[in-house]
């Protein structure tokens, strides 16, 4: 397994090589992205399926005389073979470029910023955290799914930029299911795995999965009082942040924030979001060579700032502020409110307590209409106390409903919810968020 | 093609273990993504991409372990490790394959036209901005979008049992999409894109009917501008394909998937409404329902002649005149649940292990043309092209929200309606079934993002269907 310093110098060594190799005015960007992960998943409390994965690749922009291409390259981890694939991928970039017409929106960076973060805390032992999951699940249908190792990105440009990023971490995410088919989902996550903290994470969770053994209550469709805990608030955001907050979206029409950025919408003013890198996990530099600004979003449930990556700033005239190209939030950060958790129940009085949403997508994207349905220790609630888990149910509300005119009150405390996140690779995006006490949900089947 | 194979072979049969059973996925592949925007052609996106995939038997435990060095010591370390791992997890594991058979086959598999050049990278540019040009001058015309996405991938798999398969696919993705605004609402019509993709070369593109076909995606999304939001209420529902693939796809793949019915999926894709014993047993739709796992038809997105752990693919009815007879599972899923399945164990990428995925999963025709199909709707309404998608845990309660529907009134086709969805619940919505199209009707579709597993697998798979009719769907349109 490599070391962050071993894959900082070889990442160093392309760099500079491919200085010298390239020949005025060529320019280049060269982002990297590396991980060595564990991977264990669960079934029954039992490994079902076990593996690592070593992966290495690096992410090359060339550009001459405004035209410009890019080429993802899979790394070897061999110097002699990585050199040889960079200079490949050179020399494609080169015989590409002159096909090209001239780009009108190329804007680069020609500042020689520099970035280092390298947090490398060790990693508990794999199979010691196994024996520790699997004591832990004894007499328990657990499933879930560990993750953990080390993450590094990198970005470089011929202006003199060098970004390093390097973090260790672990994302044991894991749900425990009652004999009804009911379930609670939890996560531990962090860079410093705590056997202490890790049994009492999963002693709250088996704690949860004793409300689920209750008799199952199935609800009519209709409109609900309802408290969204932070997981469930997760998935909304994740829905809005889908193009919600891209300024190429917005400006396209396609956002489903259009009517909020137009002025013609607002959420209630208790919503401030931001997008707030420093302090996060995620790289302070992105993929395009930007490094990245903490943004205010939506402030008072008014629009704030948008996503701009490089090339919407050049279309539309804004000022890149370090998005990368899909201009979606990665480290977003929910103003707490006011609703102690320990008043939570009493203030929600009768309705539904809902863990986790799951699946959501639009039903009017203008509007912001979305659906999606319960999913895990959703419970019915009566006069403060829980009564029953709920079946199923899915809802339909627009997000101007849930977060603006429906919206009572956001909680006190806020939970870190690291994404658990692994297509292609582990995320290193993260959410901040309080939960949401909301008069009216509108459940449809 | 396969210029690697040679080498590979040499350090595979250097590889030393003390495994009982050991194999080698290698994969290569190569990307391109072309596209012109509002006649601006944007940078090319380009790939290359190549590793491998160990993985070992010990004592009855699997493990894995992929890498990025191809070199003899680079692929020796990985298998190390992936045996390192299977003797340590040993008294964790939930599954004993000691008994599990492996695959000794030798056999190669190319994609449709494989040996054809694709377009070159000038040609392709000139014909995403002839299309992004044809799309007329109009304000309210904000946002369009051409694209073609192109992937070749070589596979080499080899195991210790003498199995020897290679397979090299081509896979192409034409799109084209338009953005109508009048100010406050606004509509997307598109053509492609995450519902065409087939195996082939340029003549992915002319099936498609990409070219020529800017003006008409632009003026329907300027019809749908105007038109009026769908009405709620129940109704006859008339789904062309390029809804019916998604319709297939989240209510009878994912819930058949078997290892989803076996819980692995519990954490994150989620369970059935189908359970073990339900097969051969449950009557999932109407007697006019025949679903198929076929990886026989050339053209369509997962068509190969061998799964990733080397298990020989053949056509198989899933369901039968609406009885459910088979799931969709892997070598390793029929042997834990001791059921029938099929060759669908599958694997994104070198990185990633092979699980039960859908590949192809059709809905074979039936004897009615599209107009008897119509003629016969008294009060209905007909949806076309995905665009919403949501459907909870145990794939049985939908929601869908297609981007173009007409209302059908006593047999015609009449108004253009914007904003349809419809919602219902699988273990119903198939009993409902009322007819289906002929062969006439039927597209060869498919998507390259179907998203499962832990660690997670985005996937390509296909979908090919007929226009199909369903009684009595409650259907409702937006707020805007």
């Amino acid at each position: 397994m490599s070391t962050s310093k071993s894959q900082a110098d070889a990442f160093k060594a392309l760099v500079n090589w491919l200085r010298e190799a390239i020949r005025e005015p060529e320019q280049f960007t060269l982002s990297y992205a590396a991980e060595s992960s564990a991977f264990v998943r669960f079934n029954h409390a039992k490994v079902r399926q076990a593996g690592q994965v070593q992966q290495a690749s690096i992410g090359f922009k060339l550009i001459n005389d405004g035209r410009h291409a890019d080429l993802d390259i899979t790394l070897a981890g061999d110097p002699e073979v990585d050199v040889q694939r960079l200079a490949e991928g050179l020399q494609q970039l080169r015989e590409t470029l002159p096909l090209l017409p001239q780009d009108p929106y190329l804007l680069l960076n020609h500042n020689g910023w520099q970035s280092k973060n390298v947090q490398d805390h060790p990693l508990p032992d794999t199979e010691q955290v196994v024996a520790e999951i699997t004591r832990a699940a004894e007499g328990l249908d657990m499933v879930g799914f560990y993750a953990a190792g080390p993450i590094s990105r990198g970005f470089a440009s011929s202006s003199g930029a060098f970004g390093w990023h390097q973090a260790n971490s672990f994302n044991f995410d894991f749900s425990l299911f009652h004999e009804n088919g009911q379930a609670v989902k939890a996560s531990y996550a962090g860079h410093d795995w705590s056997s202490e903290g890790f049994a009492k994470r999963f002693a709250l969770a088996r704690e949860q999965l004793a409300f689920l053994g209750r008799p199952l209550r199935t609800l009519a469709p209709g409109q609900y009082r309802a408290y969204l805990a932070p997981a469930a608030l997760e998935e909304i955001m994740g829905m809005l942040g889908w193009g919600g907050f891209s300024a190429q979206s917005i400006a396209s029409k396609t956002s489903p924030l259009q009517k909020l950025y137009a002025g013609d919408s607002a959420f209630s003013p208790q919503v401030s979001i931001d997008e707030k890198v420093s302090g996060s996990l995620s790289p302070a530099f992105s993929g395009e060579g930007y490094p990245r600004s903490d943004l205010g979003l939506i402030v008072a449930g008014k629009a704030g700032a948008q996503m701009v990556s490089s090339r919407s700033a050049a279309e539309y005239g804004l000022t890149a502020n370090g998005a990368g190209g899909g201009e979606m939030p990665s480290a977003l950060n929910m103003a707490a409110g006011t609703l102690p958790e320990a008043e939570i129940l009493k203030q929600l009085g009768t309705g539904l307590y809902i863990s986790n949403l799951w699946y959501l997508n639009y039903s009017d994207q203008p509007g912001a209409r979305m659906t999606g349905m319960t999913r895990f220790a959703t419970f019915w609630v009566e006069n403060g106390e829980i009564q029953a888990p709920v079946s199923t149910m899915r809802f339909d509300d627009s997000a101007y409903s849930l977060l603006g005119s429906q919206l009572e009150a956001l909680t006190e405390e806020r939970e870190l919810l690291l994404s658990a996140s692994t297509y292609s690779q582990r995320a290193t995006a993260s959410a901040l968020l309080p939960g949401a006490l909301i008069s009216k949900l509108t459940l449809t089947l | 093609m396969f210029d690697f194979h040679p080498q590979l072979k040499q350090r595979f049969a250097a590889l030393r273990t003390g495994a009982e059973f050991f194999s080698l996925r290698y994969v290569r592949e190569s990307g391109q993504y072309l596209s012109v925007r509002k006649n601006v052609a944007e940078p090319p996106s380009l790939s290359r991409d190549e590793g491998a995939m160990l993985t070992v038997r010990v004592n009855g435990v699997e493990a894995y372990a992929a890498t990025n060095d191809l070199s003899q010591q680079g692929l020796q370390s990985a298998l190390d490790r992936a045996e390192q791992q299977a003797r340590r997890l040993k008294p964790h594991a939930l599954l004993d394959l000691r008994d599990q058979a492996v695959s000794s086959d030798r056999a190669d598999y190319f994609s449709p036209n494989l040996d054809q050049p694709f377009p070159s990278l000038s040609d392709c540019y000139q014909l995403l901005g002839a299309e992004s040009a044809s799309v007329p001058k109009d304000e309210r015309l904000v946002n369009w979008q051409v694209s073609i996405g192109l992937t070749h991938v070589e596979q080499i798999y080899l195991n210790s049992a003498g199995a020897e398969l290679r397979q090299a696919q081509r896979f192409v993705y034409p799109g084209l999409d338009v953005t109508a605004y009048d100010g406050s609402d606004s509509q997307t019509r598109s053509l492609g894109r995450e519902n065409f993709g087939q195996q082939g070369g340029a003549d992915v593109i002319s099936r498609c009917g990409l070219i020529g076909a800017g003006p008409q995606v632009a003026d329907q999304a300027l019809q749908l501008l105007l038109a009026p939001n769908t009405p709620q209420g129940p109704r006859d529902l008339l789904l062309m394909p390029d809804q019916m693939m998604l319709q297939i796809h989240e209510s009878i793949g994912h819930p058949l998937e078997l290892d989803r019915i076996l819980g692995d999926e519990r954490n994150y894709a989620g369970t059935s409404f189908v359970k073990a014993e339900d097969f051969g047993h449950l009557q999932y739709g109407s007697k006019l329902l025949n679903v198929t796992f076929d990886p026989d038809i050339p053209e369509q997105l997962a068509s190969y002649g061998h799964d990733d752990d080397g298990t020989a693919a053949s056509k198989q009815f899933l369901i039968k005149e609406g009885l459910l007879l088979r799931p969709l599972g892997g070598a390793l899923s029929q042997f834990r649940a001791g059921m029938n399945g099929v060759a669908n164990s599958r694997a994104c990428g070198w990185n990633r292990p092979p699980i039960d995925r859908m590949a192809n999963l059709n809905i074979e025709p039936g004897d009615q043309p599209l107009a008897q199909l119509i003629g016969n709707i008294e009060r209905g309404i007909m949806m076309s092209t995905n665009r919403s998608w949501s459907i909870d845990d145990a794939r049985n309660k939908f929601q869908f929200g297609c981007e173009w529907a007409q209302l059908i009134e006593n047999g015609e086709l009449k108004g253009v309606v914007k904003n349809p969805n419809y919602r219902a619940i699988s273990a119903q919505f198939w009993k409902s079934l009322s007819a289906v199209g002929d062969a006439n009707t039927v597209k060869v579709l498919g998507t390259p993002n179907c998203g499962k597993g832990e660690p997670n697998q985005v996937i390509r798979v296909g979908h090919a269907s007929p226009a199909c009719v369903f009684s009595n769907v409650d259907v409702f349109g937006g707020d805007a």
